[in-house]
């Protein structure tokens, strides 16, 4: 069997710029592999390449298939995307915009083999399949946006706003979910919402999660392995404990991270 | 998502129906002669008889003659068929586009397509490119081949400008693409000036003498290019809602970019080739629907059709009204009505902001 997401030699160059140089690494099922580095560093670049967002060289398998050989609806029933913000500027509802993440599983005018996928599993088995509706309805329950369903995207806080694009991307129902930055300029209990639902979200039998972050006490909390990035090359890979060390940390951060982190708690107690 | 939900109901797209053969009804009555609406229908149902007729019996139909009946079957109807067939054919460009660009200001007149294509169809007259077996195709084919170029251009400036292509990036390169366009429009039409119709038929619009053959035309490129517009609404959503976005959920952003520009620049070089540049109306009616429909493009798209119809008619009907016996240039209200709506528009999301 092998890995969910292996990534393997990868590399970005925009322009004349090297962005990422010779980046592997590999998601196992129900592991959250974070993404931690100074800004500038690719990480970002890095997920966008796995949504083939940017032309990258190097190799990209999900489940052992090269992404570049899928349809661009295949590869979005795999893997899902939360982009760090979302601005938006026609008044959709929020059900609207939820029930777009349904869009690679519901047949378009020419998606003929879907369809017929679709056929077969009705005949099939009866039980197995997830209808349109209720994967938006659980999405939307899941994030807690079902009271303001039928609110004009226009007139929603940040943070419910990125709540909506979340819930699109759970009702998008892949098997693996990229972050970036999620919780980027949103309050505390915003981060701890959005982390606890991934944290019980990741508890379904094949699902992974790779996310890119700033805040290394969330990563050290509910990443299992950590990718420390510097430059757009890897410093560091491996368990949560193993990578997130004060040697490693001062190495890219260039200060003593542990330390000012330390500094900065002991003013509550 | 239930369906019918997204939909409109059957009902409402009666009630679509009706308001637009109301106002067909009403445009053709009115005019230099007014024909009572009794003998119009009278007059339209002999007409269509006699077609049948003649179709059912291999001859040559009879049709009602008089000076009535001449205005009407042989002026009044093909211009108005044309003007609501233009209509439809630009507001529905104007919401694709919208759509696509996440732009409530971007429309044919905005980013200069609209010009980009009069130029084509001017150069086309002035250089004599025309096809043998189609009389009128030459003009047509360039029109829609600079409208293509035009988008083509303007994008891609503004993309290399600007990535995130901002409204105000956008309709800024639009603004100095027509500057040059119409210059170079003009430049053309004063060496050939001989060959070339007047200059205000090209800048400002008009579907004066106007026939049944355009009409055709009209129909065909609506059905084969708007066609195509409809078949990707759900994508034109999630365009709405941002491109990222739509790149997430798995649309195939380039094909589907490529096949709404290639379809614009369709609707809108064919429109220009027959009735001029007719301004405004791709911006006007589809924000004025979204007020009414939502931004869904399930809805917004066959609203635009028949809005955009209705939008058309009337100012039409206003142009020859109005100061009668003189007639407007459609485009000269289409323009003025459209300006202060874009003013209105970019007032109120400067305001949002």
């Amino acid at each position: 069997m092998p890995e969910m997401l292996k990534v393997q030699n990868l590399s970005v160059r925009l322009g004349q710029k090297q962005i990422i140089e010779n980046l592997s690494f590999s998601v196992d099922e129900g592991h959250w592999l974070m993404i931690a580095g100074p800004n500038g560093a690719g990480k970002s670049t890095a997920v966008r390449a796995i949504t083939r967002g940017v032309d990258y060289s190097g190799e990209i398998l999900f489940n052992g298939h090269d992404i570049r050989r899928k349809k661009a609806v295949e590869l979005a029933r795999c893997i899902g995307a939360l982009a760090q913000a979302n601005p938006v500027s026609y008044a959709f509802t929020v059900e609207e915009v939820v029930s777009l993440g349904r869009y690679s599983h519901t047949p378009g005018p020419f998606s003929f083999s879907l369809r017929r996928e679709r056929e077969q599993q009705k005949f099939s088995s009866e039980t197995t399949r997830t209808p349109e509706a209720d994967m938006v309805e659980y999405a939307l329950d899941l994030t807690g946006m079902t009271p303001l369903r039928r609110r004009s995207v226009l007139t929603l806080s940040g943070g419910e706003l990125q709540r909506t694009f979340l819930a699109q991307v759970l009702a998008q129902d892949p098997s693996l979910l990229l972050l970036d930055e999620p919780t980027n300029h949103l309050d505390l209990l915003y981060q701890k919402q959005v982390f606890e639902l991934i944290g019980e979200w990741i508890k379904i039998p094949g699902k992974a999660v790779v996310s890119v972050i700033h805040d290394l006490s969330l990563a050290k909390a509910y990443g299992t392995e950590v990718l420390l990035m510097d430059h757009g090359k890897s410093v560091a890979l491996g368990a949560a404990g193993d990578v997130l060390t004060p040697e490693f940390l001062k190495r890219v951060y260039r200060m003593d991270v542990c330390e000012w982190m330390k500094k900065m708690l002991s003013q509550w107690t | 998502m239930k369906p019918g939900k997204e939909h409109f109901s059957a009902p409402l797209y009666l009630l679509f129906t009706l308001v637009s053969i109301g106002i067909f009804c009403l445009c053709v009555c009115t005019g230099s002669v007014q024909i009572p609406p009794k003998d119009t229908i009278r007059l339209i149902w002999d007409a269509v008889c006699a077609q049948i007729h003649g179709f059912i019996s291999h001859t040559r139909p009879v049709l009602p003659s008089g000076t009535t009946a001449s205005i009407l079957l042989s002026v009044r109807i093909p211009r108005v068929l044309c003007t609501a067939l233009t209509g439809a054919s630009l507001s529905l460009a104007g919401a694709a586009m919208q759509g696509l660009l996440k732009n409530p200001l971007a429309d044919g007149s905005t980013l200069g397509v609209s010009s980009g294509a009069a130029l084509g169809a001017v150069c086309a007259i002035a250089f004599g490119i025309t096809f043998p077996a189609l009389p009128f195709a030459g003009t047509m084919v360039t029109a829609v081949i600079f409208a293509f170029l035009s988008l083509l251009i303007i994008l891609g400036l503004s993309y290399k400008l600007d990535y995130s292509l901002s409204t105000n990036t956008i309709i800024l390169i639009g603004v100095i693409f027509s500057m040059i366009t119409s210059s170079l429009m003009s430049i053309v039409i004063t060496f050939a000036a001989d060959r070339v119709q007047h200059i205000t038929f090209w800048t400002m619009g008009s579907l004066q003498g106007s026939g049944y053959p355009d009409a055709l035309v009209l129909l065909f490129s609506l059905v084969f290019f708007g066609g195509a517009i409809f078949l990707h609404g759900r994508e034109l959503n999630a365009f709405a809602v941002g491109e990222e976005n739509a790149r997430h959920i798995g649309v195939n952003v380039r094909r589907v970019r490529l096949i709404i520009l290639i379809a614009v620049s369709g609707l809108i070089g064919v429109c220009v080739s027959i009735g001029g540049n007719i301004g405004f109306v791709g911006l006007v009616t589809p924000h004025m629907l979204r007020m009414l429909t939502g931004p869904n493009h399930r809805r917004l798209l066959p609203a635009s059709l028949f809005g955009g119809a209705c939008f058309l008619m009337l100012a039409d009907l206003a142009a020859r009204t109005m100061l009668s016996p003189r007639e407007l240039n459609v485009g000269i209200v289409t323009s003025l009505t459209g300006a202060i709506v874009f003013i209105l528009i970019f007032c109120h999301t400067r305001r949002g902001k």
